[in-house]
């Protein structure tokens, strides 16, 4: 079937619209183009009522950056619904080391605030919970997340952290995630990196209280949840490596670890959207640098870990790095063949995330199948366009509100180990991308496919509809909506309960998955034989079904 | 390792924070009962997050597409109110998906900062947004009162105060409102109205919406939900009834204030005696002679219970979830032979208690909490000091199954990780059929992993 133009598709998404909001979405819609990468615009607000798949800033903070650490305790305060709605629900996996290891991520606890908090405020009922909490729990740490009354009603969670801190003789900090700040779930991640970054990272007593990690080359890996055992997967190429893992950012992780992140060497980042902002603290603070990797591909694993070897530049790790890669593609390579003789050459689209969308691309690339349409939900042009465009990003009135830490460099900060532009070169010769640098989704992409940011539901009609894909990676609010087309559709949020999706056991997983969906045998049944152009004899029914 | 580690028996005085919910909150109840109206899409007035939460958590209950708007509130429109916010999706919505109504309903937001919903759509309508033959309608849903049961209640209420039409004359029809139960419950109950020779207006009704067939071109829109001219004609129906007093009351009663339709609010038919006063109820409302179809429903159930009655003998139940369901299945259970011995809800309510008495009517010591910390974490803490047999409420009790190797029979809202349970209903006599045999399926299913090899059955 013949491509359809892009331009013509662009301008019959945007008919259905009132002309101003038109105007608007039009932005949001670039014809990719690999020789000049078109400027997209992203991170501004959403049309009311154009149904998007965004989330808000709690969901952001307290979901995606706090809800892997298994013993910080989350307490959100407000009324049931947001504490309620993020429980449990990311898939984030966590293995205590043993029985009596702090746990809480089962747990949902809330101030379950009531109309005469509303009225009166709610500080004492907070600092009654957060009592109650201890009590129960006894954790080393709690972490208070505001929902949208408790801004507008003035409480002051910070004081009431600081107040209960003192009392009860463990860190209690809090953040202001009120849902309407900023324009999606992404100023959630700033807002928690932050304090993360001030109350844990580069607070004294945390960091005090934890041994400094022993181990060569000591790593921090950034942007990795473990959704579906992903962080588990590369955890386990990390130690046949011989590289130490400090902490995870935030994936399987405890506070301790996150504590001791400063002693790390390099910071590797897996999901640049939600956590560049650490990568930078922790390189302005204390002189780590970061490189951007994606374990998401098992070509893109191989040059990941490749990049961590060309950091340290260190022989044994070099080879021990080869050895492997070159024993986990042979299976990777089987898969692959395997799969891509029945997917080479099938579309796919993708609106999901701030990095999914991206990184998942190299999976497709892989196996031979096509990405024609893809974009990021709440990502910012950098994710698009690379981090080369950051100085052209103008803040609106949305997300100036949230806070750009100023962060000095420790008394203890460390100068390079070697000379950066070295260093550079040797990354730069794997993937194009040196010392804290981003390339973004866009450059990616062939030229005359779609780059659409907030995808609404109509657009994801309209482009079913005119491109007939074979696959739709989106989220749980997408999937049967696209699935009623039907156009199979998995769930990168969630891995629709399979996974994991990363390092070189994930991308078989992943291709498996692909396999089974879009050559599943339920796509050819849904037309009645009834109803099918060509109604089959009776001969042929009886062939089937008689004697 | 245990799920819930820091869980233990000992009960300390909770009075500000709540662990585990047995509840969550209005818009999402509110939300649901707005799909169950034809060709309409919910608006959720607040912030994005709201409207992409219950999205979520309705699809993961039905693994169905869950349409709805928001308000995309930011700082600035919490600041200066959302009426900009809501005018411009009122126009979006209208002209890019063309449904025939908009129920909107607030959050904990837009109700904290005073937003005036009613006079903000009668700017949409003066500013022309609202084309001609649609409506805009909202329900007040504050986050901070009630539970989702009560958003749902509010929604349905809504309806009533936004459709009905006065009628000096009653007809025929009786308005049956059935509460929050599934797509399936509500195709049964008009199955049974059918039956009965009764005709009747459901609403909400989201049979054929969130269990819409797939077959071909997809509709953003299915063919099911109630639809505005049947809503039009609660106000001249015979009467109404209205399943479960804290789902549907507020409902049954507006009719009755506002179109003089004379109603009665029952528990909902879940079980068999809760069935048989559905039964009668509508026997009584319309003068229907029972045909014997029903009769002999009604008989196989009893048989079954007949058979199973056994293996139920002094089986002790935990059950958590919304109040109008713990009332009939702990009633049911009771018929059942099982033993209720806690009984959890979230969702306060000034009725509940005496509910419960009336359906234990003293045949046995039932513990049950509701409302402010009446929550999951005291429940497990019940269990721990004094163990049960088996489970029944919504997914988020399979960790204390799990913790505990108690059986855990999956009912109510949500049940996120079993897929097809929509299809089935459990009202009615077939749906007490298919409880008892979860029921008894769950206790053996443990009995055959567990029994040792001598005692092993073939035949149970």
């Amino acid at each position: 079937m013949p491509q359809p133009d892009a331009a013509q598709v662009k301008e019959d998404l945007l008919k259905a619209y009132p002309a101003k909001v038109a105007r608007k979405r039009a932005k949001h819609m670039q014809i990719n183009d690999t020789d000049q990468v078109p400027e997209i615009q992203a991170n501004v607000r959403t049309v009311p009522g154009i149904i998007t798949q965004r989330g808000c800033t709690y969901a952001g903070c307290k979901g995606v950056i706090l809800g892997p650490t298994r013993d910080v305790l989350s307490i959100t305060h407000g009324p049931i619904g947001c504490g309620y709605y993020s429980w449990l629900t990311r898939r984030n996996q966590t293995r205590p080391t043993s029985d009596t290891d702090d746990n809480f991520m089962t747990y949902c606890l809330s101030t379950d605030m009531q109309e005469e908090q509303i009225v009166f405020g709610g500080e004492n009922n907070l600092r009654q919970a957060v009592r109650e909490a201890f009590d129960v729990f006894h954790p080393k740490a709690i972490a208070i997340h505001a929902t949208c009354p408790v801004g507008l009603i003035g409480d002051d969670i910070h004081k009431v952290a600081e107040q209960l801190s003192e009392e009860l003789g463990i860190n209690i900090f809090a953040f202001s995630c009120e849902g309407y700040r900023g324009v999606s779930q992404s100023a959630g991640h700033h807002i928690a990196n932050n304090k993360i970054f001030q109350a844990v990272v580069s607070h004294e007593a945390p960091t005090q209280d934890v041994p400094v990690p022993q181990g060569p080359f000591k790593i921090n890996l950034l942007g990795e949840y473990n959704i579906g055992g992903d962080a588990f997967v590369i955890e386990e190429l990390f130690e046949r490596m011989g590289v130490t893992l400090v902490s995870t950012f935030c994936g399987n992780s405890t506070y301790d670890s996150l504590a001791q992140a400063r002693h790390a060497e390099l910071n590797l980042v897996m999901c640049h959207r939600s956590i560049n902002y650490q990568a930078d603290m922790l390189e302005t603070a204390y002189g780590i640098p970061w490189i951007k990797v994606n374990f998401i591909g098992a070509e893109q694993t191989a040059k990941a870990l490749r990049k961590i070897a060309a950091f340290f530049n260190d022989q044994d790790l070099t080879r021990r790095t080869e050895e492997v890669i070159a024993q986990e593609m042979k299976a990777v390579e089987m898969a692959r063949d395997d799969i891509a003789s029945r997917c080479r050459g099938k579309k796919a689209m993708l609106f999901v995330g701030g990095s999914r969308a991206h990184h998942y691309q190299y999976l497709f690339e892989e196996i031979g199948m096509e990405v024609v349409a893809a974009g990021y939900e709440f990502a910012h042009r950098d994710d698009y366009e690379g981090r080369r465009v950051l100085p052209d990003i103008k803040i609106d009135a949305d997300s100036r509100s949230i806070e750009d830490l100023h962060v000095d460099p420790a008394p203890d900060r460390r100068d390079p180990a070697e000379d950066s532009q070295a260093v550079d070169a040797r990354l730069r010769a794997i993937d194009g991308q040196g010392l804290n640098d981003y390339e973004g989704m866009m450059p990616m992409m062939r030229s005359g496919t779609l780059s659409i940011d907030d995808v609404s539901h109509h657009e994801t009609e309209l482009l079913i509809e005119r491109y007939h894909p074979d696959v739709i990676c989106c989220g749980i609010k997408e999937k049967y909506a696209i699935q009623k087309h039907g156009v199979p559709s998995r769930q990168l949020h969630s891995y629709d309960y399979g996974g994991p999706y990363a390092a070189f056991k994930g991308a078989i997983n992943f291709w498996k998955d692909l396999d089974m969906m879009v050559n599943a045998p339920v796509w050819s049944l849904v037309t009645p034989p009834w109803q099918r152009s060509s109604a089959p004899t009776l001969e042929a029914i009886m062939a089937i079904g008689g004697l | 390792m245990t799920l819930l580690r820091h869980t233990d028996a000992e009960v300390r005085e909770r009075s500000a924070l709540t662990i585990n919910p047995a509840k969550t909150c209005q818009p999402i109840g509110a939300m649901y009962a707005a799909l169950g109206l034809h060709r309409c899409l919910p608006h959720s007035h607040g912030s994005q997050g709201c409207c992409s939460y219950h999205r979520s958590q309705l699809t993961r209950h039905y693994k169905e597409p869950v349409f709805a708007a928001t308000s995309s509130f930011t700082e600035g429109s919490s600041v200066f109110g959302g009426q900009a916010n809501l005018l411009q999706a009122i126009n979006t919505i209208f002209t890019v998906y063309d449904p025939d109504i908009i129920a909107v309903h607030t959050t904990c937001l837009s109700e904290t900062i005073g937003d005036d919903v009613k006079q903000i759509v009668s700017k949409a309508i003066a500013d022309g947004k609202v084309p001609d033959g649609k409506t805009v309608f909202h329900a007040s849903t504050p986050s901070y009162q009630g539970s989702h049961v009560v958003g749902f209640a509010s929604m349905v209420k809504a309806m009533v105060d936004t459709f009905a039409v006065p009628s000096e004359t009653r007809g025929r029809s009786v308005n049956l409102i059935p509460g929050w139960v599934e797509p399936a419950d509500m195709r049964e109950l008009k199955r049974l109205a059918e039956v009965l020779g009764v005709p009747i207006t459901l609403f909400p009704d989201t049979s054929g919406v969130l269990d819409a067939p797939m077959h071909g071109p997809a509709t953003m829109f299915p063919s099911g939900g109630t639809t505005r001219d049947q809503l039009r004609g609660t106000g001249a129906a015979l009467g109404s009834l209205g399943l479960g007093p804290s789902a549907s009351a507020p409902a049954t009663v507006a009719l009755e204030q506002l179109c003089k339709v004379p109603g009665q609010v029952l528990e909902l038919p879940l079980g068999l005696r809760a069935t048989d006063r559905f039964i009668q109820a509508m026997q009584h409302l319309t003068g229907c002679r029972i045909p014997d179809a029903i009769t002999e429903e009604r008989g196989r159930l009893v048989d079954l219970m007949c058979d199973m009655q056994q293996y139920f003998y002094n089986r002790s139940v935990a059950l958590w979830g919304d109040p109008d369901q713990l009332v009939s299945l702990t009633e049911f259970c009771l018929d059942l032979g099982l033993k209720p011995r806690y009984v959890i809800t979230g969702t306060p309510g000034k009725t509940w208690e005496k509910r419960m008495q009336a359906a234990i009517a003293g045949r046995h010591e039932v513990r049950y909490q509701q409302g402010a910390c009446a929550d999951m974490f005291l429940l497990h803490q019940w269990i721990k000091q004094k163990p049960v047999d088996l489970l029944i409420g919504g997914t988020h009790g399979k960790y204390i199954a799990r913790d505990e190797d108690i059986p855990l029979v999956r009912h109510g809202f949500p049940i996120i990780d079993r897929i097809g349970h929509q299809y089935f209903p459990t009202v009615g006599y077939r749906g007490a059929i298919r409880l008892a045999e979860q029921i008894l399926n769950a206790l053996m299913d443990r009995q055959d992993r567990l029994s040792p090899e001598e005692s092993f059955e073939l035949v149970m």
